[in-house]
């Protein structure tokens, strides 16, 4: 298969990011627009074209899907050793292509509506184009040492686009906090890089991967703590890949990253950016699954699964629905986690695996439609908040209709996409591990009713006393709506059993009636709740609220995760070790330099009369030396 | 050669003089008193020069030519200074050390 | 007798010397010099180089001393008091001089000089052959040399003697 032309799909957004950022004060803000949806255009055309090529015509060998790979050596450190840069073609990679160039140009289209008239509209679509860049580098690096450089620069444009509105000091200290946190993480997956580089001589992700391979074979080898040093570097990694994922603990930063302007939000904070963790564990997969008999991954499991569950809890009492949908999302990626962490290797086995890769792309679909949608929303109102919103399906029909699309397919409603992979990940739970399943089927009924809560909340309900009347948004921004809203309807009839699994071969998958049943049963439960809560207004809400009491004030704070962050880091960190260590600083280093200085000024300024400008002054200097010299020479240093 | 003294008393003579020319040197405030200091020393090192001729070389002339040599250098560099002392003189009105001491610091 | 005038010529220096740098009058300091300029010229008498003598006594007497006496006549009042250094600072000199002096002397003393013990008379016709003689050992590069520093002196003592006068003359009639 020819791959060449795949290069031309991250460099299309680069081209773009390098036109709009240099000529940003000099392009009218009409053309910048235009210049980053047609970019973005022609590399998802690309994109669909080599999916096509890759899964249709020339992707598949003898029944498996082979691997294609294009590189030059970067940085050579050894004979084994060394950096390559250049594109990796297999099943997941082509997934994620489409996933984010599909997702990016909805956003671009929305972008043009929703950003219009702002100042930095250029500017914008740089950033947007420099983050489809870095997202394209990422999914199609070939080692890990390609995937940690454009992951920073994923984390970089991430930065820009959450405090775009630099103005607003939130979304500055969101910027900074979303950046640092990740940046914590990454220097796991920096230092599990290098364990990993330096027991099994490769970074590259064939070589890794290959099962019959010695970085496979060979784990137990060394060992570090009990545990071989190669899972302790799979561990060091899966802390990265959780901190772009917003998997607990590291999820703190992804409801404050909801000060960015909404559209990036959708793009980067529910559809691509944050699944980079799955798709790192993925890329990763084999070895996660052989190395120490799995270890890493019921690691990944359980942190997934509690993250799922954390998040639903809390997605319930936000009042704000951007959090809300940060919460959903980073729910959701906890389901992706566990589906991971269950799954087996080959055939049917892998059938976690595959659920976890049909759930990102279909959670791609509708959570981007949900951000879409209420930023549509926000659009309108000019709030964020739930109180502010009411009675909404009347001024906004399509917003309505679409958001209602994506509001069941996250619940799980066949025959939406959302239902398709849910239930693919409950198999896999049900079938490996029953703890993780009934968590998931728990949160599957909580994610009914926290989308459906805030779903009834701003279309249903009370009409609110709006200043100005809310109406439709425009075509820019509603033609996403609908495409991605088409979607999430059909894209759960996609056979991805058949195109993505572990061991790239395929297998038939079958719809498990009994627990679909269960799932879809527990579903309509969360909605009816939450219509019976929420269609109409009614006081139902508070009075649970105060039922679960304390734990309600627990949620709703976030289980005080923040707090906790900040007494460590501000109480005990700041406090009791960085004080002291700048103290250290300022009073013994620096102290002990600017006194030499300080000293040397001194003397300088007391010698300084030695250079009185007389000839005579310097003639007895010349004079009283050479005595001095003299006796020295003549008498003292006579051996 | 001088009957009766030998070449130590001349030569510890010239280094009195030599060292009262850098006495003078140093001490002095006044620039022609300095050239007058200098005018010592150069010719403590003359005498020193024709001496050593005398007593160590004396068939050669080399010494008393080096001494010729300073002589005329030392002419010639008076001519200088004094030329100096006089411009400088029209200019600041002084001849004193204190007052052209304005390369310092 | 040559001892003797030794001696007195030795004496006479030093004396003469010293007054020379501790003079508070300009001029009784020139003056001074004099004296130890013409007690050199002694020296080269009594050493036989009658020749060295006369050079001595013309162009350091008779020019050098002379350009100072104008130069003193011309920048200064013959009364005027000299400013002298600090005590402590000419103490300190004075202490560093004498022990300088010591150290030269007792090296001095402690050298074996080879001294040849032969009375040879100079004549000037042989201090001329050898200044102009371009045979081994011959001096005429730098008799040359010093020829067209003597020159280069002259112009150059006219010029800044004069310089600055022409340039503030031009200055006025600006």
């Amino acid at each position: 298969m020819n791959i060449s032309y795949i290069i031309l799909i991250p460099i299309i957004p680069l081209a773009v990011f390098l036109l709009l950022g240099i000529f940003n004060q000099k392009i009218k803000p009409a053309i910048s627009g235009y210049v980053g949806v047609f970019g973005l255009l022609a590399s998802a055309v690309l994109s669909l074209y080599a999916a096509y090529q890759y899964f249709f015509v020339d992707g598949k060998v003898d029944g498996v899907y082979q691997i294609f790979v294009d590189k030059t050596v970067w940085m050579n450190f050894t004979e084994t050793l060394h950096i390559d840069m250049g594109i990796m073609i297999d099943p997941i990679s082509v997934m994620m292509l489409v996933v984010v160039s599909v997702v990016s140009l909805m956003v671009h289209i929305y972008s043009r509506g929703y950003m219009k008239g702002d100042e930095g509209y250029t500017k914008f679509f740089a950033f947007l184009s420099l983050f489809t860049f870095s997202m394209y580098g990422l999914v199609l690096a070939t080692n890990l040492f390609q995937i940690y450089i454009f992951w920073e620069l994923v984390g970089v444009s991430s930065y820009l686009l959450i405090g775009y509105y630099y103005t607003k000091p939130s979304a500055v200290a969101a910027a900074k906090k979303a950046f640092i946190v990740t940046r914590f993480a990454d220097l796991g997956f920096l230092i599990g890089i290098l364990i990993m580089g330096y027991y099994t001589g490769t970074f590259d992700f064939e070589t890794l991967n290959n099962p019959e391979g010695s970085a496979i074979l060979n784990w137990a080898s060394t060992s570090f703590m009990g545990l071989s040093v190669i899972t302790w570097a799979l561990l060091l990694i899966f802390i990265g890949g959780a901190g772009k994922s917003a998997m607990l603990p590291f999820h703190i930063w992804l409801p404050d990253a909801m000060e960015g302007p909404t559209p990036v939000s959708a793009l980067i904070h529910a559809a691509t950016m944050v699944v980079a963790g799955i798709f790192l564990v993925a890329r990763l997969f084999p070895m996660f699954y052989f190395v120490e008999h799995g270890f890493a991954l019921n690691i990944v499991a359980y942190v997934g699964a509690i993250s799922a569950l954390f998040a639903a809890i809390i997605a319930i009492t936000q009042t704000d629905i951007k959090r809300v949908l940060a919460f959903s999302t980073m729910s959701q990626l906890g389901y992706m986690m566990m589906a991971l962490g269950v799954s087996g290797y080959d055939g049917h086995e892998g059938v976690g695996y595959m659920a976890s890769m049909f759930h990102l792309f279909t959670h791609a679909m509708f959570k981007a439609l949900l951000f879409l949608g209420a930023g549509s929303v926000i659009h309108a109102v000019h709030s964020n908040y739930l109180k502010d919103m009411g009675g909404l399906r009347k001024y906004m029909p399509i917003t309505n209709i679409t958001f209602l699309i994506a509001a069941l397919a996250i619940a799980g409603m066949p025959p939406f996409a959302g239902f398709w992979s849910k239930d693919e990940i409950l198999v896999a739970a049900f079938e490996h591990h029953k703890l993780i399943y009934y968590i998931g089927i728990f949160v599957a009924g909580l994610t009914a009713f926290y989308i459906f809560r805030i779903y009834f909340g701003i279309f249903w309900g009370k009409d609110k006393s709006y200043e100005h009347k809310p109406k439709e948004s425009p075509l820019s921004m509603t033609f996403p709506l609908l495409v991605l809203a088409a979607m999430s309807i059909v894209g759960g009839f996609i056979p991805f059993s058949e195109f993505i699994t572990v061991d790239k071969a395929g297998f038939e998958a079958h719809l498990n009636y009994p627990l679909a049943t269960i799932a879809v049963s527990v579903g309509l439960v969360g909605i009816i709740l939450a219509g019976v809560f929420y269609k109409k207004e009614n006081n139902l809400a508070d009075k649970w609220a105060n039922i679960f009491g304390p734990f309600y004030k627990w949620a709703s704070d976030k289980f005080y995760f923040d707090e906790i962050y900040l007494f460590i880091t501000k109480k005990i960190l700041f406090k009791r070790v960085s004080e002291p260590i700048a103290k250290f600083d300022r009073k013994v280093v620096d102290g002990t330099m600017v006194g030499i200085g300080n000293k040397t000024v001194q003397a300088s300024e007391k010698i300084k009369g030695m250079q009185s400008g007389k000839v005579q002054d310097y003639a007895f200097a010349f004079v009283g030396g050479t005595v001095v010299l003299a006796i020295v020479f003549i008498y003292l240093w006579t051996n | 050669m001088i009957e009766g003294i030998s070449i130590y008393e001349i030569l510890a003579l010239t280094t009195i003089l030599f060292f009262i020319g850098v006495y003078g040197f140093v001490t002095r405030k006044n620039l022609i008193s300095i050239l007058i200091s200098v005018e010592l020393i150069l010719n403590a090192s003359v005498v020193n020069f024709v001496v050593i001729n005398k007593y160590l070389y004396p068939d050669m002339l080399q010494g008393v030519f080096v001494s010729i040599f300073i002589i005329a250098v030392a002419a010639a560099e008076t001519a200088l200074a004094v030329s100096i002392i006089i411009n400088l003189y029209r200019q600041i009105n002084s001849v004193e050390v204190k007052d052209t001491e304005v390369m310092k610091y | 007798m040559e001892r003797i005038i030794f001696y007195i010529l030795a004496l006479m220096m030093i004396v003469a010397a010293i007054a020379s740098v501790s003079s508070r009058k300009m001029l009784r300091s020139v003056i001074y010099l004099l004296f130890v300029l013409a007690g050199v010229a002694g020296v080269f008498f009594l050493i036989d180089y009658n020749f060295l003598a006369a050079v001595q006594l013309t162009v350091y007497a008779g020019g050098i001393i002379v350009l100072m006496i104008f130069s003193v006549l011309l920048v200064h009042h013959i009364e005027m008091k000299l400013e002298v250094a600090k005590i402590s600072k000419r103490i300190s000199v004075a202490l560093a001089c004498i022990i300088g002096a010591g150290i030269f002397i007792v090296t001095i003393y402690s050298y074996d000089f080879n001294v040849i013990g032969k009375a040879t008379t100079t004549t000037t016709a042989e201090i001329g052959k050898g200044l102009l003689s371009y045979e081994a050992g011959g001096f005429i590069l730098p008799f040359e040399v010093i020829s067209v520093i003597l020159l280069a002196a002259m112009i150059g003592a006219i010029v800044i003697a004069k310089g600055n006068k022409l340039e503030s003359n031009n200055t006025e009639t600006k």
